[in-house]
């Protein structure tokens, strides 16, 4: 393991990954990713994969849509498959409050170039979901460019491509304690052993919180259980992601046939637990059976739960923090950082190499939560 | 010819493609299992993993025990989505 570097990311999950490789693409090789057990164990790994542009805020929905520009070429650039297609999202809307919603959100979308359109029931049926249950539907926004990608083979991809670049991956190294003196970071503490640095990296989904605080910052992250689950694979019906904010669901099928989802438990209490609950096992079930009719007599083989890191805005904490030079946050990102990962990470190797980014990240500062909440994202499943 | 041998049935994964993963750095069943989908499929593993294990064991020098094994994740077998529902046409909102 090396000793000192130019930069140490803690965290192997997407955002760490994707970072280091391009921190390593802009010259800076000298970096370590240090991960407390296997590359995407964390919330990349347990996420459903989706790549969703239709976003309720600018930051959020800017983020998404340039990462969709990158997603569309990165095969190439990282040389491997990684599952990614472009089947689109479909969002569904019950209620006034959908409907609403959804008007601010095209109009908002729409403005920055989206290709979102505004679907009845029965072009829901016919053009994006044959065999939908609309019942209780008033309308939903469909745009074809949004997608999927393997998590698993995804963040593999970017390490393997990192490593290349000559960075370093430490597996299964948990990092203790984040070390500063004077105002500034100095490097990490591990279990076997200290590595120096005067850049390090807060990537680690909802241990961030706990990480930034052997640094002595405070973090308003949240974690949240969030249940998933999987299907046995069928012959492929399904080309987009299904969601709705007020039913409650997202579900998609995956190349591999299966079809992967989960909702959000709205009694959920805040914490670590990653356990799998039968309650969600049944009520997933009936969702599901209820809005695709045609899965009643597909088996569901496995169930797991990730964590959400959730800040107060549902948006992530991005860059350096007033009360430690070198300490730079990549997390908060609430349920949608596989998904943005990859213009987040170019744009925090900007930032870490000394380049002015080319999107204002600036905004996405924990010091925004100082200045008083800012608007929230409500398009969160 | 012991390269073709078939060691996840479910996903159709190999005695040599399990290795190659192993070789490539990949040395833990947890690791194998998200990158070759090995005990991802209806049987969940109960075949393979222990087989994984073994080839883990033989390229790394590491003992089972080391290795040791990946979650169970339920349910214990594949259940129908309309058993799971309880076969009911009420509104679920």
């Amino acid at each position: 393991m090396r000793r000192t570097a130019d930069c140490v990311i803690i965290g192997g999950g997407v955002v760490g990954s994707s970072l280091a490789y391009y921190l390593a693409k802009r010259g800076m090789t000298n970096c370590v990713v240090l991960e407390a057990s296997y590359l995407s164990s964390g919330a990349t790994g347990r996420c459903g994969g989706g790549i969703r542009q239709q976003w309720s805020t600018e930051p959020n929905a800017r983020l998404a849509i340039e990462s969709m520009a990158l997603w569309k070429g990165l095969e190439d650039e990282l040389d491997r498959d990684i599952e990614f297609l472009q089947g689109g999202y479909l969002v569904l809307g019950y209620t006034d409050d959908d409907v609403r919603q959804f008007e601010a959100n095209v109009e908002l979308q729409r403005g920055l170039g989206l290709d979102v359109e505004v679907l009845t029931p029965t072009e829901i049926r016919d053009r994006a979901a044959p065999g939908l249950d609309t019942r209780g539907v008033r309308l939903a926004t469909y745009c074809s460019s949004d997608g999927s990608a393997n998590p698993f083979l995804t963040t593999q991809a970017y390490a393997d491509a990192a490593r290349r670049l000559g960075v370093e991956f430490e597996l299964f190294t948990p990092v203790g304690r984040v070390l500063v003196e004077g105002g500034r970071v100095t490097g990490v503490e591990t279990e076997r052993g200290t590595v120096s640095a005067p850049v390090v990296v807060n990537a680690a989904g909802s241990h961030s919180l706990l990480l930034a605080r052997t640094a002595g910052i405070e973090l308003p992250i949240t974690p949240w259980r969030r249940e998933i689950l999987v299907t046995e694979p069928v012959e492929r019906f399904l080309d987009p992601m299904v969601i709705s904010f007020s039913f409650g669901i997202y579900f998609r099928q995956t190349r591999h046939g299966a079809v992967i989802g989960g909702f959000a438990d709205p009694d959920e209490q805040p914490g670590f637990n990653q356990t799998s609950s039968l309650d969600f096992l049944t009520t997933m079930s009936r969702k599901l059976g209820r809005l695709m009719p045609r899965l009643a007599s597909v088996k569901i083989v496995r169930q797991w739960a990730g964590l959400y890191d959730a800040t107060p805005d549902g948006q992530p904490i991005l860059g350096h923090v007033p009360e430690v030079d070198g300490f730079i946050q990549a997390c908060g990102f609430s349920g949608h950082g596989f998904m943005i990962a990859p213009k987040v990470s170019s744009l925090l190797a900007q930032l870490i190499t000394g380049e002015r980014p080319d999107l204002d990240i600036d905004r996405l500062n924990l010091r925004r939560f100082a200045d008083g909440a800012t608007a929230g994202e409500r398009s969160v499943v | 010819m012991k390269d073709d041998v078939v060691i996840c049935r479910c996903e159709d994964v190999t005695y040599g493609q399990i290795v190659e993963a192993v070789r490539s750095g990949l040395t833990t069943t947890e690791e194998i299992k998200r990158i070759l989908r090995c005990g991802m499929g209806p049987c969940q593993g109960r075949t393979c993993t222990r087989l994984i294990t073994r080839i883990i064991a033989e390229e790394t020098g590491r003992t089972i025990e080391e290795i040791g094994r990946p979650a169970v994740r339920p349910p214990a077998r594949p259940i129908e989505i309309g058993v799971l529902a309880g076969r009911s046409d009420e509104e679920n909102r």
